[in-house]
């Protein structure tokens, strides 16, 4: 295999003949593209450069050092789970367009400058959006058509931005940024967008409860964690990422708490893990950076795992809200066990993925002397003991028994689940595996008597708190809801606004056009008078009365002469 | 009450209070291994007796108590967005 192919355009070849391939060849064409994409990383050297000449300029399509290595494999790795996962979907554009997707995040983080980075950066965007109109209903062609134009917004911003710095610096290179230039503050908002920042954030929680079982597994891998590489990259040390990050580590969590549709309860939580990558590339040191880029690595897959386990719900129960399940590890005790990993991973119980990963950053931060972020940052990690690993699993498949029952997950989603389940405790019981592939060197150790005792003191009470607010019955249980977010700004008060403005601008157009009309009408009335059969100027003269004016007329002209 | 008539040893509540029982439990005695195990601080005031677990079980009940004041603002009914 040549390095000049780029790995991502493997798969993205893959997705695009997997329409023309016989029924029973798709599933395997989707499982080989991703694991000959790894033979290729595999076989690449940090340093290795793939360029070409387009638009009077060089493009460099891959750039390859430790940074885009290690997203490339977790991304390799998601594709692959995924196909598995969705094996049994032979028909219709999501598993196409999945793969497409997969290619276009793979290449985009080996994509040396800000115009290739933008390709597929808008692929992403466009791939992913089919992925959630896949799912077929009305909800999710809108959800879709607002995430779209979200993401084309964050293309928008990024090639401004890019176009900014190329006037300035002459340069389309992508490697550290900074907040120096104009052009830098657009491309930090591009990828404030796609890593959901506070405000930025609801295309999130809006988009993914609304794709189907398998495609919302494959949407959480990819553009968040897109938007992390990139910021890994341009903006590591950038204070004001400290306090974006801290804010979104602590503020989905209160909405994951009382939200219904456990998928959406997971995209909140999405968002709280980006918050902790935000923080450690804000701190910019080498254990921060590493941290955040471990966290990913690792979030990519238990957040898989987890939304396989609810995606497994949602085909077998027909429901993934918590106000209908219940009582499920009956009927899937496979699937249930998988999800109790999952929970316990992106809890960061000791052994488990977590555990190795986020508590760099924690690290990192109480070094750095920033106590409130640390406190803040301890404080959503309860937090998410509370509702990614308590909540998921406990309404999900235990709790009160829904009565319902039904089949254990197809076989291939239960392998998928496994895979994943086996990575995460692999990366938690063997760090040192994951560490090796991180950007920067680094002294750390997770496994010391003090950090299992500390993160196991925690965990416990937070789990208990739980349980005891619950037998207190102070819990607030699940109810069929929707909660108001940023979104609604756009989706409701947007509305409102559109239809007033629609109002005024109808009441306008009715009043000029009545003030036309009218003046029509009195313009036609003096015409008929002066011009109409009967009116003056169309009267018949008889000859004599001519005569006699033709006459004063001559008299007029001649006084005019000799005067 | 059980579909297909099994019995299951968590549908006994008493099996259940067993269980919450024993997190108290586990969590009380990792709370006490802090005499024992010489816990290193990372931001100073965390190396206090049981700090984390403290916390830990503050720190959830204000953010479930915080977010029924947040579902009071916020809560809508689930067909809200397709009125």
């Amino acid at each position: 295999m040549t390095a000049s192919v780029p790995a991502g355009l493997i798969l993205i070849a893959a997705g695009l003949l997997w329409p023309l391939v016989p029924r029973a060849a798709r599933g395997w064409l989707l499982l080989a593209a991703p694991v000959l994409a790894f033979l290729q990383l595999l076989s690449l050297q940090v340093g290795a450069r793939v360029e070409i000449e387009a638009f009077g300029t060089v493009l460099q399509l891959v750039r390859v050092d430790k940074l885009s290595l290690a997203f490339g494999y977790v991304f390799l790795i998601a594709a692959f789970l995924n196909a598995i996962f969705a094996w049994h979907v032979r028909e219709g554009p999501e598993p196409a367009a999945a793969m497409v997707y997969a290619g276009a995040a793979v290449a985009a983080v080996f994509a040396g400058d800000v115009l290739t980075l933008f390709v597929f950066w808008e692929l992403t965007a466009v791939a992913s959006a089919v992925v959630v109109w896949a799912q077929g209903s009305r909800r999710a062609y809108a959800a879709g058509m607002r995430y779209l134009i979200v993401h084309l917004a964050s293309g928008m911003l990024l090639a401004a931005g890019a176009a900014l710095r190329y006037a300035e610096t002459g340069s389309l290179a992508f490697d550290y940024i900074g907040l120096a230039s104009p052009g830098g503050a657009l491309i930090l908002a591009a990828i404030g967008i796609k890593c959901a920042f506070p405000l930025l954030h609801n295309w999130l929680q809006d988009a993914y409860p609304e794709a189907s079982a398998t495609g919302t597994v494959v949407l959480s891998a990819f553009t968040t964690k897109l938007g992390i590489y990139a910021l890994a990259r341009a903006y590591p040390g950038t204070e004001m990422l400290i306090w974006i990050g801290t804010l979104m580590t602590a503020f989905p969590i209160f909405y994951a708490v009382i939200e219904n549709d456990l998928r959406r309860v997971l995209a909140y939580s999405v968002n709280n893990q980006l918050g902790f990558m935000v923080v450690g590339i804000g701190l910019g040191t080498d254990l921060g950076v590493n941290g955040a880029v471990a966290h990913a690595f690792a979030d990519i897959l238990f957040k898989s795992l987890l939304l396989m386990s609810m995606g497994a719900l949602l085909l077998r129960a027909g429901t993934a809200k918590g106000s209908e399940l219940g009582g499920l590890y009956k009927s899937m005790p496979w699937t249930s066990g998988f999800c109790i990993v999952g929970a316990a991973s992106i809890s960061g119980v000791p052994l488990f993925a977590a555990f190795v990963t986020k508590s760099m950053i924690l690290v990192s931060a109480a070094e750095q002397g920033h106590l409130w972020v640390w406190l803040a940052l301890l404080f959503a990690s309860a937090g998410v003991v509370e509702h990614a690993g308590i909540k998921i699993p406990f309404f999900g498949f235990f709790g009160h028994d829904s009565g319902i029952r039904c089949r254990e997950a197809p076989a291939n989603m239960l392998v998928a689940m496994a895979l994943a389940a086996a990575l995460c405790i692999g990366i938690g019981s063997f760090p040192g595996v994951l560490y090796a592939v991180l950007p920067r060197a680094m002294d750390y150790s997770p496994y010391t008597g003090s950090h299992v005792l500390a993160q196991l003191q925690l965990l416990f009470f937070a789990v208990i708190g739980v349980f005891w607010l619950m037998r207190m019955g102070v819990y607030p249980p699940e109810r069929r809801s929707v909660n108001l977010d940023f979104d609604w700004l756009y989706r409701r008060f947007g509305a409102w606004l559109l239809a007033g403005l629609t109002v005024a601008v109808g009441a306008c157009n009715a009043a000029v056009a009545r003030a036309w009309r009218g003046a029509a009408q009195r313009s036609v009335i003096w015409i008929k008078e002066l011009h109409g059969s009967e009116a003056v100027l169309a009267r018949t003269w008889t000859t004599g009365s001519l005569a006699l004016w033709v006459a004063a007329m001559l008299a007029m002209y001649l006084l005019v002469v000799y005067l | 009450m059980k579909p297909d008539g099994r019995k299951y040893w968590l549908d006994d509540p008493r099996n259940v209070t067993k269980i919450y029982r024993g997190l108290w439990a586990i969590g009380l005695g990792l709370v006490l291994l802090d005499v024992i195990v010489h816990r290193h601080a990372e931001a100073g005031f965390d190396g206090l007796f049981g700090f984390y677990g403290l916390y830990g079980f503050v720190g959830i009940v204000v953010l479930v108590l915080g977010a029924k004041l947040l579902r009071r603002a916020v809560m809508r009914p689930e067909d809200y967005y397709d009125r």
